[in-house]
């Protein structure tokens, strides 16, 4: 078939998304604030899907969060991309997958750099070899870890144990997605679907049944803005964006929010018991919140996973609204348990949003 | 145009993010900050491409540059272009370089993110490792985030993280190896010299300001910086 018309112009919002293989890059964030994600996306890689993926004990922060705070200058974050691209081609790999979208932008940023300007790729190098004694070779491919699930949602789908429809009603749950800035507002062309068809969550989440809210401020920002969240000083900058999504998104009534990356999710969990502590209001139905899942556990959760070995329990806002509707099978009382269920007291209850 | 600008365009975020602009607005339309500050993408990209070296170092000296959240919303929608979070990101740089970022209040924050991000990358190979990190000063973390920081490991075991420990997996003990390397990446590409440069103008600063400073969090100098003390936030 040949690629004329509207074939052509859509092409343009696919990308290429490596089959196998993978050299697997963690997100600092990720893994302070949801540990269990990173090890449900490699067990579905590895369990569900039969993929090899290598996660090298000797990759590190790839610095983004000083890049965007701007403690590290680009030639010290392009030196230390470069050392992760040297751990790949070690191990003998092409194909790169960060966890993280800011590492994720971070990584195209500097690969468009690298290939405007091959003087500071070869800089680089020399740096690289000074610091470390390592090579390295660029990556044939890379793409974000969600590109992957997005990937392989029909297979993940085909083995699903539960769907994102409402159990009572039969109608499809009603969920938004955030992507976050830097997975495609940057480099559009690198992402599925670009900064103006959203295509990476919204796939996943339509192959598993679940209907995609486009509410009118579904672009912007979290309201992370690094600097901006870590000084005190500047989070009402964070907050009225958090709020500004969630008064545009509250009239649709979604039951999940789906997060690409990991600081959104923690700005859209937890911004919902700011605005319920400092302004009384609660998006979610009965005085709960509206649940927000990383892919990765929405993955886990749909193949079946128990909610609590994935870490749901780690969210503010309580997903158990959430789980009744899919009719997922869950344990309540071994919510707040530590390995080999030992118990591990309980968090104290909001005084405005209601947690289970 | 004079030193400063010379210093500008050498930039590379400079370079990549600064072509022509024909001041149309549009990323002052998206721009999150835009909404939340008095911040307005356009004026600084107009301001560079004016090329007046007096502005220039009022801009540098200024709460305005830091404003911007780094989102690059405004990459996306520019006719021309142009990348104003780049150029933002250029700015920052010159304006800890010169020692300018000192002069301003939100300019001030950076040595609250220099010895809490910085020394994380440095000491454990996270740019945040969040043990520790208590709902006093983080108290939108909320109830859930005390029962994580009292049970810090066990949850994390709970999780299948490998907590501290060899080997792969979620908060593993980077190897002693593997910081060495970074390290010695900071020392040879300038993350370690710029490190210097905001301890020590900050210093200064606080000497000036007849602040009191030590290598904490806990002085005047710093808490006042991460609190702030006017209402713009
Ligand atoms: S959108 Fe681009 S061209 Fe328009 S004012 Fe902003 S930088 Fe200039
Ligand atoms: S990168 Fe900065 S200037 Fe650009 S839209 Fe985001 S906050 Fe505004």
């Amino acid at each position: 078939m040949k690629n004329v018309g509207k074939q052509l112009i859509w092409q343009q919002y696919q990308k290429e998304i490596a089959e196998d293989h993978f050299f697997y890059v963690r997100s600092c964030i990720r893994q302070n604030f949801f540990p269990g994600a990173e090890a449900t996306f490699l067990r579905i890689l590895k369990d569900v899907l039969h993929k090899d993926v290598y996660d090298d004990p000797a990759h590190t922060t790839c610095t983004g969060i000083g890049y965007h705070t701007d403690i590290i200058p680009l030639e010290t974050t392009m030196t230390v991309v470069a050392r992760q691209f040297a751990l790949m081609t070690e191990k003998g790999y092409k194909n790169f997958i960060p966890s993280c979208v800011t590492s994720f932008g971070l990584y195209l940023e500097i690969l468009e750099s690298w290939h405007n300007h091959p003087e500071v790729l070869n800089q680089i190098r020399k740096y690289l070899k000074e610091a470390t004694g390592r090579t390295f070779e660029l990556p044939e491919n890379i793409v974000h870890a969600s590109d992957i699930i997005y990937k392989f949602r029909r297979e993940i789908a085909s083995k699903a144990k539960y769907r994102l429809v409402n159990q009572q009603t039969g109608q499809p749950l009603r969920v938004v997605e955030h992507i976050g800035c830097h997975y495609a507002k940057m480099f559009p062309h690198k992402s599925v679907g670009g900064a103006e068809f959203p295509r990476v969550l919204s796939g996943i989440i339509e192959e598993w049944g679940g209907e995609v809210i486009d509410y009118p401020e579904r672009r912007h920002c979290c309201g992370f803005g690094f600097r901006q969240y870590f000084i005190k000083a500047n989070r009402g900058y964070t907050f009225s964006s958090v709020k500004k999504k969630f008064d545009s998104m509250h009239p649709y009534s979604p039951d999940l929010i789906v997060t690409n990356c990991p600081g959104c999710n923690v700005f859209l969990d937890k911004g919902q018991y700011v605005i319920s502590e400092q302004e009384g209001i609660v998006y979610g139905a009965n005085g709960y919140g509206i649940p927000v899942l990383t892919f990765e556990e929405l993955a886990g959760l749909i193949v079946g996973f128990d909610p609590w070995d994935i870490g749901l329990q780690v969210h503010q806002v309580s997903v158990e609204p959430l789980l009744d509707k899919m009719g997922v099978w869950y344990e309540p009382e071994k919510k707040y348990r530590g390995k080999n269920n030992i118990p591990l007291g309980q968090p104290l209850q909001p005084t405005v949003l209601k947690t289970f | 145009m004079g030193e400063l600008f010379d210093r500008l365009k050498k930039d590379l975020h400079y370079v990549e993010g600064m072509q022509a602009c024909i001041n149309c607005g549009t990323c002052t339309a998206i721009c999150p900050a835009a909404e939340h500050y008095d911040y307005d993408p356009r004026a600084i990209v107009e301001l560079v491409q004016r090329g007046d070296e007096s502005e220039l170092e009022a801009l540098l000296k200024s709460d305005t540059i830091w404003y911007c959240g780094e989102c690059m919303s405004c990459r996306t929608r520019c006719p021309r272009n142009n990348t104003p979070g780049l150029i933002i990101m250029a700015l920052r740089a010159l304006s800890q370089e010169t020692g300018y970022f000192v002069e301003s209040e939100k300019g001030r924050q950076q040595i609250y993110l220099k010895r809490t991000i910085g020394h994380d990358i440095l000491k454990t190979g996270y740019c945040v490792y969040a043990e520790g990190l208590a709902t006093t000063n983080y108290p939108e973390q909320g109830p859930i985030w005390d029962w994580r920081q009292q049970h810090w490991k066990e949850i994390m075991d709970r999780l299948g993280a490998n907590y501290q420990k060899p080997g792969a997996g979620a908060m593993r003990r980077i190897p002693d190896e593997a910081l060495n390397e970074l390290r010695a990446i900071f020392e040879v590409t300038g993350a370690m010299n710029r490190f210097e440069k905001i301890e020590n103008f900050s210093r200064e600063k606080a000497q000036s300001l007849g602040m009191h400073w030590d290598e904490s969090l806990d002085n005047e100098y710093v808490q006042k910086a991460y609190h702030g003390s006017h209402n713009n936030s």
